[in-house]
């Protein structure tokens, strides 16, 4: 005969209130198999504890069942008490009397009789329960970080300063992100290159940071610790290995007119580039979409059309040749951290709920240009070498309108979401216009002025008070006329309908996570929200973790985020690696599923429901070494313990430890005894 | 009063988050005392009420550009309508006298020819509103360009029309 205490919580007046807490005790003592069983305060506290402890001393038990709140609260608590007591921790179980019993009832009676029976269902259950060992994992300790912004810049540095390798994939070809395309930052209005190329050398040059430009994450198998990543590094026709960043070739090259992605498109570059002068690596990469001589290929030109850049080349290290290699690297730990993109408002849209503007002209009007563009406009290294000059013309705009929320918080258009950092980049920007054009006149249109953060008011109110105009509300309609753009708005506050003309119209679109993040989500088995963005595993207390163990998330992939908050999530991410990264081997809890190979018939049905992948085939042979049968085994590292294969099995030769058939069979079996 | 007309357009007055993007664009605006998101503020306000006692409701000439721009698919353009309908039904209150000659002007033309008759409109709306000489100066440039015809040119389905009309009217919904 089993011999389990039952304990009662009363939680404060939680369950009292509701539950006759000694009532439900009493039935329970008189239950076959109960040796023990009591009701107190507050089980959790200190002397609780000792409660449960001392009984399991006295009355020998040999399990013990907790009815108090849900397992996700206090489970633990109660495992870790009843261990240190001497019981196996899994002979320890909780029944839900609060959550899911005197929280939801009014009636008292009625209610003691629920939790009666549920605390009855859980006491069959342990009847059934077996002692259960944690399982020890290895960890490699060696992380992969995807994107070589300045999240993954950060996260990079910090795990690699805390002395364990990473590997950082950057799918352009050079890292930096974003930010490099910056001009100044606020809201110090320091300069964003300054502060960030120093950061991109340190990882060039860092002995424990291995940098994959130019590639990206092909595939990915493994689990917490334990990673296997397939890696593409897509062909650069230029031998990394014997380029020594001179640009002779990029200053030789005919295809002289492409639109530069680094300028946002208002700067041009060749077609064997490298993006910015800073770039790391500084080896340049051959645009194939541009280039004469794959131009030439691709229409089967037997004889190569141009061969520049390999003839200027001293080191002979052009290779047109060059194919995308995979290569795989073996990691305990990935960070996400692929940043964003910006929302555009012409007629094609990327995803089908998203909506253009085309009250806004859809992007055809000439100088109204988006925030990235201003940047470059604005940047001593972009196309006008820092002076404001419309891209039109070329003449230095005298009335700028900054319009806010475009795309964001606009429904209709197919984001709700705030994107957080333009109000802040939008006071930037007047000032930055309003310190370069002196007779200039910044007029910006937003909704609310949302400036929380370190010194962030205090920003927006400096861009006021240096004599931007800002009017409350959204502008109804742009057009060209002549030589200007027609601006419709209203303000708010005054009640007044207002038409500007304005030389050029700066757009502060959304932002938006970056194109393809849904496959590479789903090729690590991470979730994400409606728009793209990685979930966190908590909004609150797991903001860098996301729901697939050893796969964390930092930066803008996640959320709308600006650069401090960035670069705090990346080295948040940093530090719970190389926490994980600080043991030698993972535990984790032995719930997981085993198979019965005696009576598997290795149908396989387990296979193909595992959302995890951690059904594996074994072979089966016999002395003689002749393949009896093919039959399932665990990968207990992958298996998540979900149940699933155990409901599909068609052989009942599949279970999962903790919730195996005769456990759960006889905690239904209690309600109708 | 929200509660009102949410049951009657089904658009709740909440949705709106008052960023003005109606107003900006309304042809109206600056002759109402209270713009489209004004209108929808008072709703929120509680305080539609005060929406009967000024004109601005009925200046609205329902382009529904507002409509079309507002960012939450408030549809202040059908606001404005239900407002019209509970001012009718439940004040019995009428239009101002000139926007309902012209309204009744307006419809009559359509009954009578199934299209618009301009110089018919006017001068049906002038007899009825008594305004007799507002804007007659610009009526010799208008003839000169061809936009004033002298007699009415009706439509091939009149009868169709007409039996719109009577539907209508009959279905109490005169407007």
């Amino acid at each position: 005969m089993a011999r389990i205490g039952v304990f009662v919580c009363h939680c404060g007046e939680n369950i009292s209130r509701t539950v006759d807490t000694a009532a439900v005790a009493q039935a329970l003592g008189e239950m076959p198999g109960v040796a023990h069983s009591t009701d107190y305060k507050y089980m959790c506290s200190d002397p609780g504890q000792s409660l449960i402890q001392a009984a399991i001393a006295e009355q020998k038990l040999d399990g013990v069942v907790v009815a108090a709140c849900s397992p996700h609260m206090h489970e633990k608590t109660f495992r870790r008490a009843a261990a240190n007591a001497g019981l196996n921790p899994f002979l320890c179980e909780m029944a839900n009397i609060r959550e899911q019993c005197s929280w939801i009832h009014d009636d008292r009676e009625a209610a003691t009789a629920k939790a009666i029976d549920l605390v009855r269902m859980i006491v069959e259950k342990v009847k059934h329960n077996q002692p259960l060992q944690p399982i020890h994992i290895p960890v490699t300790r060696r992380a992969l970080v995807i994107g070589g912004g300045i999240a993954g810049i950060q996260a990079a540095l910090d795990i690699a300063d805390g002395g364990c390798e990473v590997v950082l994939v950057e799918k352009e070809p050079s890292i930096g992100g974003h930010m490099s395309q910056l001009s100044e930052t606020f809201p110090t209005l320091d300069c964003s290159q300054c502060i960030l190329t120093p950061r991109m050398v340190e990882v060039y040059q860092h002995p424990r940071i291995k940098l994959l430009s130019y590639s990206e994450v092909e595939s990915l198998e493994g689990f917490i610790g334990n990673f296997k990543v397939t890696i593409r590094q897509k062909a650069r026709f230029v031998d990394e290995s014997k380029c020594n960043g001179c640009g002779d070739c990029t200053k030789k090259c005919p295809q002289k007119k492409i639109p530069s992605e680094f300028d946002a498109g208002l700067g041009t570059r060749t077609a064997i580039f490298v993006p910015f002068p800073q770039a790391v690596p500084n080896i340049p990469v051959i645009d194939r979409a541009n280039c004469l001589l794959f131009k030439g290929r691709a229409k089967g030109k037997k004889k190569d059309v141009c061969g520049i850049c390999a003839r200027t080349c001293t080191r002979g290290a052009i290779d047109y040749d060059q194919e995308d290699r995979l290569v795989t690297e073996e990691v305990g730990a990935i960070v996400v951290a692929t940043g964003y993109q910006l929302y555009t408002i012409g007629k094609i849209q990327p995803k089908e709920y998203l909506r253009g503007y085309g009250e806004y002209g859809y992007g055809e009007i000439p100088d109204v240009i988006d925030g990235l563009q201003f940047e470059r406009l604005a940047s001593a290294s972009g196309p006008t070498a820092g002076e404001i000059r419309r891209p039109s013309d070329g003449k230095v705009p005298k009335t700028v309108v900054f319009l806010q929320c475009i795309g964001s918080r606009d429904p209709a258009k197919g984001i709700e979401y705030c994107s957080k950092i333009c109000c802040m980049y939008v006071a930037k920007h007047t000032m930055l216009y309003q310190h370069k054009v002196h007779d200039g006149q910044a007029v910006v249109f937003f909704m609310d002025v949302r400036a929380g953060g370190k010194g962030y008011d205090e920003f927006t109110r400096r861009a006021m008070n240096e004599g931007a105009l800002y009017l409350r509300g959204r502008v109804s309609k742009m057009y060209r006329d002549g030589e200007v753009i027609k601006v419709v708005g209203y303000d708010t506050l005054s009640g007044e309908q207002i038409v500007l003309d304005a030389d050029m119209v700066v757009l502060a679109t959304a932002m938006m996570p970056q194109l393809g993040i849904e496959s590479l989500a789903q090729t690590l088995s991470v979730s994400y929200d409606q728009y793209g963005f990685i979930n966190e595993a908590h909004p609150k207390l797991r903001p860098v973790e996301t729901n697939t163990a050893g796969v964390f998330v930092a930066g803008a992939c996640q959320a709308p985020r600006d650069i401090p908050d960035s670069v705090a999530m990346a080295s948040a991410a940093a530090s719970k690696i190389l926490s994980l990264f600080s043991n030698a081997e993972l535990s984790r809890e032995p719930m997981v599923a085993h198979v019965n190979p005696a009576t598997c018939t290795g149908c396989f049905h387990c296979e193909r429901v595992c959302h995890f992948g951690a059904i594996q085939r074994k072979e089966v042979r016999d002395r003689q070494g002749n393949l009896i049968k093919v039959i399932a085994e665990v990968n207990e590292g992958v298996c998540q313990g979900c149940g699933t294969c155990q409901a599909t099995c068609p052989s009942k030769s599949i279970e999962l430890a903790g919730f195996t058939d005769a456990q759960v069979f006889s905690a239904i079996n209690a309600i109708f005894a | 009063m929200a509660d009102e007309i949410q049951e009657l357009t089904g658009i709740a007055a909440a949705s709106c988050y008052q960023c003005g993007k109606c107003s900006a664009g309304c042809p109206m605006v600056g002759e109402m005392d209270f713009g489209p998101h004004k209108i929808m503020r008072l709703l929120q306000l509680g305080r539609g009420e005060k929406l009967f006692e000024d004109e601005s409701i009925w200046l609205c000439l329902t382009c529904e550009t507002c409509t079309a721009r507002c960012p939450n698919q408030c549809d202040p353009a059908r606001v404005i309508d239900g407002l019209r309908e509970i001012a009718i039904r439940r004040f019995d209150t009428k239009a101002p006298k000139r926007i309902s000659a012209f309204r009744r002007s307006f419809l009559d033309q359509i009954r009578r020819n199934g299209r618009l008759f301009e110089f018919g409109l006017v001068l049906d709306y002038k007899l009825k509103s008594g305004d007799l000489f507002s804007d007659v100066t610009s009526a010799p440039a208008m003839f000169l360009r061809g936009k004033l015809a002298l007699s009415p040119r009706r439509i091939k389905g009149i009868r169709d029309v007409r039996r719109i009309f009577d539907a209508c009217l009959e279905s109490g919904e005169e407007s």
